[in-house]
C-alpha cells in the first residue's frame, strides 16, 4: 500500500553562481532510496553530499532535474504543502545541531509539534517521550548552552522525530562529536530505523557508519561513483581488516 | 502507528495532481505571542539594547521637536529659528534616528538568520517567521520610542526650566504642540523599528532555509 520508493532523484543538477564563476556541485545524480532503508552517503569532502542532501530535503531548489518523495515532486509543491513536507514527513539532523539558543531542550523538540497542530498537553507529553527515548529525561529544562556536544545531538535527533517522519535526513550527524559519543548517535539512529521504520538518509564521512547502512552511495565530484549494498560492505570491510593486521 | 494513516491518506490523493500533504502547519497567536515574549525576555540585555538604540533617537527627535516649539512659546510669536532651518534641523534629526532604529533592529535579526532557516525546517512559514519577528520588533520599538520620547520631552523641559525659570516655562508650555510631537515620535519610532526588524526577517524567511542557515553575519 505504501510506495516503495520513499526518494527518488532524477538528473538533479545544482550549480552555485558566485560572480562570474559557477560551481557544479552535482552533475546529475539519479537515486532510488526504499521505505525503510538505512542509507549513507559517502565521499570526500566537497563531493556535494550537503548539496544533495538539501536538495533532498527541500531546503534548496535543484538548477535541474527533480526530486519526489513518495512519488510527488517536491518542485511542484507550494509554501504550504513544501512547509508541511519539512514539518512531517521529513526530520532533520545537522552536523551543527541547529538548536534554536534561547529555547530549552523540550521547547526544540516541541517546536515542530506546535506547527503541526498538536495541543499544548499532546506536545509536551511527546516531547518529555521523546527526550526520555533518546536519554535525556533528566534536561528537559537545560538550554542548548547547558548540554554537551553529544547531548545537544541527541535533542536534534528528538526534535527530529517529533512528528513521526517517514524520513529521517541526517547531514554529518557524527561530524562534530568524539568517537564514542558518535558511535552512540549512529546507534540511536539504527535503533529508531529498526524499531519505527523511518527511512534514515545519512551524509557522512564516518566510517562507524558504514556498519548499519543498509546501502552506501559512494559520491565524489558531483557524480554517484557507485552504489553498495550492505553485503558487500561487510566483506570489504571484512577485507580491509584483514589487510590491516 | 500514525504512519499507516498517512499512508492511507497519500494513498487515495495519489492521482489528485498534490496529494503529500494533508493538513496546514500552524502557528496560533497566542503561541506566537509567548514565544516572541519569551525571546525577549531570555536575550533580555540583547533587547534592552535594542530598544535603547530606539530610545536614543526618539529622545533626540522630541528633544529638537519640543525645544524649538518651546522656544518659540517663549519668545512669543516673534521667529527664533528661521523656518528653513527649522526644517533642515529636523529633517537631520530625522535621519539620525532612523539611522540608530534601523542599525539596532538589522544587527538584531541578521544574527539570527541560522534560527529562522531552522525553524523553516522545522515546518514554520514565510509569514509565520515574519509575525515572530513583527511582534518582537513592535514590543521593542514601542516602549523604546515611549521612553525616548518622555525622556526627550522631561529633559527638554527641565533644561528651558533651568535657563528661564520654573514659571515662566510651564505658564508658557504649548502643551498639544508637545503632544503632538511625543506622538509622531512615537509613531516614528514604532514604525522604524517594525520596518528594519521585519524587512531583513521576511527577507530571511524567504530564502531557501538551506541558504539562510548558510547565512553567517
Ligand atoms: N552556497 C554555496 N555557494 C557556492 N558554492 C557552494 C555552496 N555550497 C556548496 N558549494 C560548493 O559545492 C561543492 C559541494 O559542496 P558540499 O557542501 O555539498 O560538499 P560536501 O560533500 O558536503 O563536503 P563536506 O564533506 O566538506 O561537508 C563544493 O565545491 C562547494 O565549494
Ligand atoms: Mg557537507
Amino acid at each position: 500500500m505504501s510506495y516503495e520508493m520513499t526518494v527518488q532523484t532524477r538528473g538533479v543538477r545544482k550549480e552555485y553562481v558566485m560572480g562570474t564563476v559557477t560551481v557544479e556541485a552535482l552533475k546529475g545524480v539519479d537515486i532510488e532510496i526504499k521505505r525503510g532503508e538505512y542509507i549513507s552517503i559517502m565521499g570526500p569532502s566537497g563531493s556535494g553530499k550537503s548539496t544533495l542532501f538539501n536538495m533532498i530535503g527541500g531546503l534548496d531548489k535543484p538548477t535541474e532535474g527533480n526530486v519526489f518523495i513518495d512519488e510527488v515532486d517536491v518542485a511542484q509543491l507550494d509554501a504550504y504543502e513544501l512547509a508541511w513536507l519539512r514539518c512531517r514527513k521529513i526530520g532533520y539532523i545537522f552536523q551543527t545541531f541547529n538548536l534554536i539558543p534561547v529555547m530549552t531542550a523540550l521547547e526544540n523538540v516541541t517546536l515542530p509539534m506546535v506547527f503541526a497542530g498538536l495541543s499544548t498537553d499532546e506536545y509536551i507529553e511527546k516531547g518529555i517521550r521523546l527526550l526520555e527515548t533518546v536519554g535525556l529525561g533528566e534536561r528537559v529544562t537545560h538550554k542548548p548552552t547547558e548540554l554537551s556536544g553529544g547531548q545537544q545531538q541527541r535533542v536534534a535527533i528528538a526534535r527530529a522525530f517529533a512528528n513521526d517522519p517517514a524520513i529521517i535526513l541526517a547531514d554529518e550527524p557524527t561530524g562534530n562529536l568524539d568517537l564514542k559519543t558518535g558511535k552512540e548517535i549512529i546507534s540511536l539512529l539504527k535503533r529508531m530505523n529498526s524499531e519505527q521504520g523511518v527511512t534514515v538518509i545519512s551524509a557522512t564521512h564516518d566510517l562507524k557508519m558504514l556498519d548499519v547502512s543498509d546501502r552506501i552511495v559512494w559520491i565524489r565530484d558531483g557524480r554517484i561513483e557507485r552504489l553498495e549494498d550492505r553485503a558487500n560492505i561487510k566483506l570489504e570491510v571484512g577485507v580491509v581488516e584483514g589487510e590491516d593486521h | 502507528m500514525g504512519e499507516d494513516n498517512k499512508s492511507i491518506v497519500l494513498e487515495s490523493n495519489k492521482n489528485a495532481s498534490k496529494t503529500l500533504i494533508e493538513g496546514r502547519v500552524q502557528l496560533p497567536f497566542k503561541k506566537a505571542v509567548e514565544m516572541s515574549y519569551a525571546n525577549l525576555k531570555i536575550r533580555f540585555w540583547r533587547s534592552i539594547i535594542t530598544s535603547a538604540g530606539v530610545m536614543l533617537g526618539i529622545a533626540f527627535l522630541v528633544s529638537v521637536l519640543s525645544s524649538s516649539s518651546i522656544l518659540n512659546a517663549l519668545k512669543g510669536g516673534e521667529d527664533v529659528v528661521g523656518e528653513a532651518q527649522q526644517i533642515w534641523i529636523v529633517g537631520m534629526s530625522l535621519l539620525v534616528c532612523t539611522v540608530g532604529i534601523t542599525n539596532s533592529l538589522l544587527m538584531s535579526v541578521t544574527e539570527r538568520f541560522r534560527e529562522i532557516g531552522t525553524m523553516k525546517c522545522l515546518g514554520a512559514l514565510d509569514r509565520h517567521i515574519v509575525e515572530l519577528f513583527l511582534l518582537e520588533a513592535t514590543f521593542q520599538g514601542f516602549i523604546g520610542a515611549l521612553i525616548g520620547a518622555l525622556v526627550g520631552l522631561l529633559s527638554t523641559m527641565l533644561m528651558f526650566m533651568f535657563k528661564y525659570g520654573f514659571g515662566v516655562v510651564l505658564s508658557r508650555l504649548p502643551v498639544l504642540e508637545l503632544f503632538k510631537s511625543v506622538l509622531f515620535a512615537v509613531i516614528t519610532g514604532t514604525v522604524l523599528s517594525i520596518a528594519a526588524g521585519v524587512y531583513p526577517a521576511y527577507h530571511a524567511a524567504k530564502m531557501q532555509p538551506a541558504e539562510a542557515m548558510r547565512t553567517e553575519v
